[in-house]
């Protein structure tokens, strides 16, 4: 057992540090705050508003990562097969779970580096007003969430190429296709022909309304474990991806 | 130590390794000989447990790699073809990357890191970004990986392909050092490897085995000339002809 979390330790560090051995990590980290600030402040109308939350900023996180975690993402297997660099990991003493999870542990922290270095509109908000602290939180946690939902979604498909760019579009159009999967646009592909008992499942599926659920300020169990079983079966898949690479 | 028994691998309908059984063991120096496309990397992404068989296995120390892979895993040191590396880690970072995940720690995992830092003379490099490296010290980079834990199996893939004539003769060398207590695999095309460090050739071609023997008996076939044993044998005919016509 302690030498499986040892070997997911590893690659953690490896991975993370990988972010920030380029100039990825800064480029990111920099737009993906300053975008954030950009839609709070101008088309969120945080000072307008004139109340003390941060409904203006946790609304526009869905529709930032939507583009920022997959590229985050894409890179994850991407960019081993197009090196070669897999051949090497694989054959090193390793399940390809502990593979997936050292990785997808990896861009989901360094995704959490960059969410929390948005904490300044936090004491802005809490300087200029007397917001619940409470709801802030959950928002944080529901954002943080949503982005590992993202990033599983993006793993499994990076895994499936050696092209980034391809793996970068598909992740993007799965994402959205779970943003809003509660939304006419995705349903209207499914109700006319499916049973109404799998277009109700497909609609209990959106990241935007589970999101919306936990923003407000409510941690539901329901949402928290909508998320792990996201996460989950995309990991799972990511592995199983893995193994059938290994076959082909 | 290592033994395959009928390793097959097939895309589609095209059979790249066609029923490989061969086994071999500790102070051997197999040396994988073929043209190019014979299916020797094949073979190797196979016995390392990066591809999987279409059918048949290959056992190391007594480990399955399809169904005890991990156990398997641990008694190899691969060097994939290419040596294939992390680029924008250091030759350090990347060793003690290696050494954490093959679960190596304290006095040990320091000495056995100063160890292959030393034979294979990487010091000088250590705190340089891979992508800065020549090919030579990546391609040694990449031979440092592979033995770093000790391993009783050693694989490497052309492992002194692009390497200049002073780096081919001190990797050579570095594997005639090790070859007493580890059996040691090597592909390559090149005749003159096999006459310098291996104990044992094996000729394939279209993934058949075609040719096994002590690299002196093959010369003698060729009438003293490995080149034209090759030749004749990936072409299409048998060691027969080639002794015949010597």
């Amino acid at each position: 057992m302690n030498t499986r979390v040892n070997t997911i330790k590893a690659l953690f560090r490896r991975e993370l540090a990988s972010y920030f051995a380029t100039p990825v990590a800064y480029v990111f980290i920099v737009i993906f705050l300053m975008l954030m600030g950009a839609f709070t402040f101008y088309i969120g109308g945080f000072y307008e508003r004139g109340q003390a939350d941060l409904r203006p900023f946790f609304n526009f996180h869905p529709w930032l990562y939507l583009f920022l975690v997959p590229a985050i993402a894409m890179r994850l297997w991407a960019e081993e097969r197009k090196t070669g660099t897999v051949e090497f990991l694989m054959t090193l003493p390793l399940t390809p779970l502990q593979a997936v999870l050292g990785k997808f542990l990896a861009a989901w922290a360094f995704a959490g580096i960059a969410l929390a270095l948005t904490f300044p509109i936090w004491i802005t908000v809490n300087y200029l007003g007397d917001p619940d602290n409470g709801a802030i939180l959950a928002g944080y946690v529901g954002s943080f969430l949503m982005a590992g939902g993202f990033l599983a979604i993006g793993s499994c498909v990076s895994a499936f190429t050696r092209n980034q760019v391809i793996a970068f579009v598909i992740s993007v159009v799965l994402c959205f296709g779970f943003l809003l999967a509660g939304f006419p646009l995705v349903l209207d592909l499914f109700s006319a022909w499916a049973p109404q008992i799998v277009v109700d499942g497909i609609s209990s599926l959106s990241f935007l309304t589970h999101f919306a659920d936990i923003s407000r300020g409510v941690i539901d169990l329901r949402d928290l474990i909508y998320f792990a079983l996201v996460i989950g079966a995309f990991l799972y898949a990511n592995t199983i991806i893995l193994r059938w690479k290994q076959a082909d | 130590m290592l033994e395959t028994k009928g390793l097959t691998k097939r895309y589609g309908r095209h059979t790249v390794v066609d029923e490989l059984s061969f086994s071999c063991g500790a102070g051997e120096v197999l040396g994988f000989l073929g043209p190019n496309g014979a299916g020797k990397s094949t073979t190797m992404k196979m016995v390392t447990g990066f591809v999987a068989p279409s059918a048949g296995t290959a056992v190391v120390c007594g480990h399955d790699i399809q169904t005890d892979t991990l156990a398997a895993k641990r008694r190899i040191g691969y060097l994939p073809e290419g040596a294939p590396l992390y680029a924008e880690m250091t030759p350090r970072q990347f060793l003690e990357f290696v050494a954490d995940v093959r679960g190596l720690a304290g006095g040990e995992r320091r000495s056995r890191l100063d160890e292959v830092v030393e034979q294979l003379h990487l010091g000088p490099v250590l705190n340089q970004s891979v992508d800065t490296l020549s090919k030579g010290f990546k391609r040694r980079v990449g031979l440092a990986q592979a033995i770093l834990h000790d391993p009783d199996v050693l694989i490497l893939d052309e492992p002194t392909d692009g390497l200049d004539p002073n780096q081919k003769h001190e990797v050579r060398q570095l594997i005639r050092s090790m070859s007493e207590e580890k059996l040691i695999v090597i592909s390559t095309h090149i005749l003159e490897e096999v006459d310098a460090v291996c104990t044992r050739a094996i000729i394939i071609a279209d993934g058949r085995l075609l040719v096994d023997d002590t690299p002196e008996a093959l010369a003698q076939k060729g009438g003293g000339d490995l080149d034209d044993v090759f030749r004749r044998v990936t072409q299409g005919g048998t060691l027969d002809d080639a002794e015949a016509a010597a």
